[in-house]
């Protein structure tokens, strides 16, 4: 069923609230990546909120779902996603990046915090993700494995591999949102290595595979539902974004990948996104 | 004799072997362990396993990076996982994921590499890995067990299964010497001294502790006695021993069937350097790949036969005043 007006403005809203959590964390921190999580912040929204039985009272549950962050530079949106599920504390989102902090500057696994797996190397995630989902299988539980992705880790190797054998296991507990963005470290996607038709792709690789507008969330939503639908192959949502989405002078601007906001880009950014 | 040693030194084994019968006893044990492979099940063994247990048996194909980070995953979800290729792909080009998925969060799976060393012979030297010891012990959290023949492969096995945290194990495709006898009890982290002696030490691990043994009987009839240590675990190595054998003889020569550096010599030397100074002898590849060739002559062209290491010894006991 398509999301409610209701639902629909509800998890816009999460999604603004992440994009401003990801603002004041990399800000505080002086350093990170806003860019990637700003992009990401409406379908890390709908799949967290809407999707992912993942919550502070089944956090031990071994059926519970699992999430992995491939793109793991992008933990910005991810804490606050935990946050906003109240299994990361939130005056700990403060901590991000600092010396003592679970909240490290790329992912590292803390059961306590429904964090799943270390990552932050490219092209790891997926492999990892893959290893749930078959021990879900092989255990006959219900649980479902979501990663995440990008077209710059599309690049990578090993993210080919774990295409490969997802699809050959038949894993359909297994769905990957990969953040198309265009924009790599160095500049534009296409210029740097262009991974072109990442649908396509997947797709020759036995998945199936979905174009979504990555910034509207009814249409997440209902690409997320058709991969619970799948019961013979694992699910790829290629999530059209705009790099820095919701904060005009960082959009689709490499530079954004891994800069902090100073002082009075924050009050822009935060200004601009309502704060 | 030490009553741990194989009276009939002439039978020989495989640890691959060993390693493939462990598992599938294993795997009837414990539910949870699972087994990878990268197209090789054959040759590791882990056939064995996947004949007996298809269900808990995946086969990643030539992908083993791939099949190190799905390791870890299923590691995440409480399976007690064993991931197994040759020692070239296991620690060579997984070794990233390993450090990342496996190591950093620290995750049961135990890393089951064959076909270590020169004695992989006519495959020659792309698949002879010599410096998977160093790439495998500087890794944080990672135990590092190189079993001396098929008895200790076994049990190596067993303990890397009941232990937590990542384990890499070394073993061999060639059949070398059982040296070990029936009463032998592998322990994660220690040591065993096969003979005794007051000379010298010798420290060795792998198919070198057949050779150490050999090497000691020939010093042994030019009035040297050496004592010999298998050292199944080289990290934790155990400094305890290496210490008292360091004291009591004054002298102490490592001998493995990898770089010179990194490896089992590398640790030694690091705890003695620190614990107890004493004249060292590294017996190992001096800074070179390995060739095709038969295994044995491979050893002693490449300087890890017992010949060559009592060499180094008379060497080494020349020094040691």
């Amino acid at each position: 069923m398509a999301l409610t007006p209701e639902r629909k403005l509800a998890l816009e809203e999460i999604a603004r609230r992440i994009r401003v959590d990801v603002i004041e964390m990399v800000h505080a921190a002086a350093c990170g990546h806003p860019g990637g999580p700003l992009g990401m912040a409406d379908f890390m929204a709908v799949l967290w909120m809407e999707h992912l039985n993942i919550s502070k009272e089944n956090l031990h549950d071994p059926q519970r779902d699992r999430f992995v962050l491939g793109n793991g530079h992008t933990c910005a949106g991810l804490y606050s996603a935990l946050a906003h599920k109240g299994i990361v504390p939130r005056e700990m989102l403060h901590t991000f990046r600092k010396l003592g902090s679970p909240l490290q500057g790329h992912p590292h696994r803390n059961a306590d915090l429904g964090i799943d797996m270390s990552t932050g190397s490219l092209g790891t995630g997926l492999s990892t993700a893959q290893g749930m989902a078959l021990a879900a299988k092989a255990n006959g539980w219900p649980t479902r494995v979501y990663a995440t992705s990008s077209d710059g880790e599309s690049e990578e190797g090993q993210i080919w591999e774990a295409a490969t054998s997802a699809a050959h296991f038949g894993l359909s507990n297994l769905t990957v949102l990969v953040d198309f963005n265009n924009i790599q470290i160095d500049g534009e996607m296409r210029k740097v290595m262009n991974v072109r038709d990442l649908r396509q792709k997947y797709e020759a690789f036995g998945w199936h595979a979905v174009d979504v507008d990555g910034h509207d969330v009814t249409a997440i939503d209902a690409a997320l539902c058709a991969a619970k639908a799948e019961t013979e192959r694992p699910s790829a949502l290629i999530c059209h974004t705009t790099i820095g989405k919701g904060v005009s002078f960082m959009e689709g601007k490499a530079a954004w990948h891994g800069t902090a906001p100073n002082d009075e880009q924050a009050r822009e950014a935060l200004a601009e996104l309502g704060v | 004799m030490s009553p741990v040693l194989n009276p009939t030194a002439a039978k020989r084994a495989a640890t691959r072997d060993a390693y493939g019968e462990a598992l599938a006893e294993l795997g009837k044990q414990n539910p949870d362990v699972v087994v990878l492979d990268a197209d090789l099940s054959g040759s590791t063994r882990t056939k064995v396993f996947a004949d007996a247990f298809p269900e808990r048996f995946f086969n990643l194909g030539v992908a083993e990076s791939n099949m190190m980070g799905t390791a870890a995953g299923l590691a995440s979800m409480g399976k007690v996982v064993f991931a197994s290729s040759f020692a070239m792909f296991a620690a060579g080009k997984a070794w990233e994921p390993v450090r990342q998925s496996i190591c950093v969060p620290h995750l049961d799976v135990k890393i089951c590499a064959t076909h270590a060393g020169l004695t992989v012979g006519e495959d020659g030297k792309s698949h002879q890995m010599l410096e998977d010891l160093a790439l495998m012990r500087v890794l944080p959290g990672m135990t590092v067990l190189v079993p001396a023949d098929a008895v200790e492969a076994r049990q190596a096995v067993f303990a890397a299964a009941a232990c937590r945290g990542p384990v890499y194990v070394r073993l061999s495709r060639a059949k070398t010497p059982i040296v070990l006898g029936d009463d032998y009890r592998f322990r994660i982290g220690k040591g065993t001294v096969l003979r005794p002696g007051n000379d010298v030490a010798l420290v060795a691990c792998g198919v070198e502790v057949g050779a150490a043994l050999e090497a000691a009987d020939l010093l042994a009839s030019e009035g040297v006695e050496a004592r010999v240590i298998n050292m199944g675990t080289i990290k934790p190595i155990d400094g305890e021993l290496l210490v008292a054998a360091a004291r009591e003889c004054g002298a102490v020569l490592t001998a493995e069937e990898h770089q010179a550096v990194g490896g089992l010599g590398s640790a030694v030397a690091e705890h003695l350097a620190q614990h107890c100074p004493v004249p060292l002898e590294l017996v190992g590849v001096q800074d070179t790949f390995g060739e095709s060739g038969d295994a044995d002559e491979l050893l002693a062209k490449y300087g890890l036969d017992a010949a060559s290491i009592a060499e180094r010894a008379r060497r080494l006991l020349r020094r040691k005043n």
